[in-house]
């Protein structure tokens, strides 16, 4: 039973660390660029959220709330896109990850003058409500935060899957003058998918922070570790992201409690260097060797 | 405008250019010479940081820049070169030998790891080393017959041929030690960079493919490449740990690996000057923010609050403005700033404008 217990508040972890894999995966998928802001677009989300549902600020109900801040997230990112990211479209790489580690920065300072380096908790209508069933004691937002990550996560994989756009996206990202030339406005579709992943941080932060506190510097090791997750996953692989970050969310725990005193923290870590060093693709690799 | 004459291939690989090319860095070394005698106490103690941040920022541009392979994680390697330093100093071990041990002991260390991280490309590998720097502190605090764990190591005085050098007793000393340890390093990177190993680097930096094809053993190049650069890290950690004069699990976080990537970035990836460039804004920009404040506050009417995280937010700043507009850093404006001034009214707007490429994707290479 005890197992079991460790289990759901595990995989109620790993959800978040999976929505926010997601997160990475959508950039990742679409324009082949990691953001590694992503953990921080999480935090502001998450501050946002605080803002339009505590009592003390603008007090709106949790479902409001939680659409506002998305909405919010959403423009946010299209924003960004437009008028950062575009500055070195068509350049390397690695100067996204710059880049984005550099937002990173920024946002995090913006955050802390903003709303202080306290930690805050969002007030939820379930919080501290609890679900029996049978002999297992599961809190409301876990059971909340499973459902959420399960939804978006099956409505994300039939929008890449089946709609025009998703498809448009996944073009993007295998080939970006092909499929400029296919017709696929391609600067557009990469403003798209950065405003959809903002939406995705929102509401992961949102859900993030009903369980727990948030202060600006959550979101650096927090991503670092949805990162692990993601990669764990395999870049680029939906459900493997929301894979990678259930095995994360359940290891952590599990190290924590059962193997010497200062493994625990690192356990997620060590995964991701064990998957990395016996599958370089992650566990659902996209990577393939070029042929000249 | 100069017009260099060759007259053999070797001269393409000739260290310095010219007389004029050799002149001008011996003035360089003549000013890094004097300047503690004509500077505060205070200053020679930014300066020889400086001179540190430039040696690890010298590793990871052998890596990063030289090789292509990002490394998101070379705090871990510092945090090796210096507790292993230390651990030998302790045990008894002089300084030289003890800082030549620890050099070693993290090549090995970065040589290990670079075979099964070598596999990895891109993305991967920056995430791989990041999580590399992460488990690092855990070790840190784990290891504590090594690392004195949450206590971490002081670190004795040095003593040098009956001289005893200390950061605080003696910081003319100390700098010229660091400057010592930064000229023999630099020396061997331009060596290593003319070499049939330096050239098979860029070779792998500039297209796998193609290396292989070229016979460049592409797996052997790279876990050379990662044992020197973690190498020199390693010594710049050593001294770092003389530097602060005591180290412990929270002297190398995960934000010093970042620090340091960004450093190079903004110094100019693919030169070795960047390092050093990176290593001035590094060292110099928390201060002279701070100056600034204090010059905005007594002589404007605004009054800027002192704001916890400022330098991190400006240099933050910083980058993100040099990767839009300049992404090959300090070291581009330069390039640019020298041309300008080598042709003088000749200069065209257009020599250094960037080629746009289209993104391709890496998950076929």
């Amino acid at each position: 039973m005890d197992i079991l217990q460790l289990l759901i508040s595990g995989i109620a972890n790993g959800c978040i660390y999976g929505l926010l894999a997601l997160g990475f995966v959508l950039i990742y998928k679409a324009t082949e660029a990691v953001n590694f802001a992503q953990g921080d677009m999480l935090m502001l989300g998450a501050f946002l959220g605080i803002t339009v549902i505590n009592s003390n600020y603008m007090d709106m109900p949790f479902l409001a709330g939680l659409i506002a801040a998305a909405v919010v997230m959403g423009i946010f990112g299209y924003l960004l896109d437009r008028l950062v990211l575009r500055g070195i479209f068509g350049q390397p790489q690695f100067a996204m990850v710059i880049l984005t580690i550099a937002l990173g920065f920024l946002l995090r300072f913006f955050a802390g003058v903003t709303w202080g380096y306290d930690p805050i908790s969002l007030e939820s209508p379930f919080a501290g409500r609890i679900l029996e069933l049978g002999d297992l004691t599961i809190p409301m937002v876990d059971a909340v935060i499973i459902v959420a990550t399960v939804l978006l996560t099956t409505s994300l994989y039939f929008f890449f899957a089946r709609t025009r756009l998703g498809v448009a996206m996944q073009a993007c990202s295998q080939n970006q003058m092909a499929a400029y030339y296919m017709g696929i406005p391609v600067k557009r579709v990469n403003a798209i998918v950065w405003a959809l992943s903002g939406v995705v941080a929102a509401i992961a932060g949102v859900l993030f922070a009903a369980k727990g506190a948030i202060e600006p510097s959550t979101g650096l090791i927090f991503g670092i570790k949805a990162f692990a997750a993601a990669v764990i996953g395999g870049l680029g692989s939906l459900p493997g992201a929301l894979a990678g970050g259930l095995l994360v969310g359940v290891v952590e725990p599990f190290a924590s409690r059962y193997l010497p005193s200062g493994f625990g923290p690192i356990a997620p870590y060590a995964l991701m260097l064990m998957v990395l060093v016996l599958r370089p693709g992650g566990l659902f690799a996209q990577i393939k060797q070029k042929k000249v | 405008m100069r017009v260099i004459f060759k007259n053999s291939y070797d001269n393409d690989i000739n260290l310095f250019e010219d007389r004029v090319h050799l002149l001008k860095y011996a003035v360089l070394l003549l000013a890094a010479l004097v300047m503690p005698w004509v500077i505060s106490a205070y200053y020679v103690g930014e300066l020889t940081s400086v001179l540190i941040w430039s040696l690890a920022g010298l590793g990871l541009m052998l890596i990063a820049g030289h090789t292509g392979q990002v490394s998101l994680g070379h705090a871990a390697f510092m945090a090796i070169g210096a507790f292993s330093h230390l651990a030998l100093m302790l045990r008894g071990w002089p300084f030289v030998p003890a800082l030549i041990a620890s050099g070693v002991v993290t090549g090995l260390a970065g040589a290990l790891i670079a075979r099964p991280l070598g596999r990895m490309s891109g993305i991967y590998l920056a995430i791989a080393t990041l999580a590399l720097s992460i488990i690092i502190e855990d070790v840190a605090i784990v290891a504590t017959p090594i690392t004195g764990g949450i206590a971490g190591l002081f670190a004795p005085p040095i003593e040098f041929f009956g001289l005893m050098i200390d950061r605080y007793g003696t910081p003319r000393a100390f700098y010229y030690l660091c400057l010592t340890v930064l000229i023999i390093v630099t020396l061997g990177y331009a060596n290593l960079l003319r070499s049939p190993t330096g050239r098979s680097f860029l070779a792998v930096r500039d297209s796998e493919v193609s290396a292989r094809a070229l016979g460049v053993n592409v797996p052997r190049a790279k876990t050379v490449s990662f044992a020197l650069s973690c190498g020199i890290t390693g010594l710049a950690g050593a001294l770092y740990a003389h530097q602060a004069q005591a180290v412990n699990y929270e002297s190398f976080l995960v934000l010093i690996s970042i620090t340091l990537l960004l450093q190079v970035v903004v110094g100019g990836l693919g030169s070795m000057h960047g390092a050093f460039f990176g290593a001035f804004v590094v060292v110099l920009l928390p201060q002279t923010i701070s100056m600034a404040r204090s010059f905005i506050n007594t002589n404007t009417p605004f009054n800027l609050g002192a704001y916890p995280g400022m330098d991190t937010a400006v240099f933050a700043l910083i980058i993100l403005l040099m990767i839009i507009y300049e992404p090959r850093g300090i070291y581009g404006i330069w390039i640019r700033l020298r041309t300008w001034l080598e042709l003088f009214p000749l200069y065209r707007k257009g020599m250094f404008r960037r080629t746009r490429t289209y993104l391709k994707t890496e998950r076929m290479r």
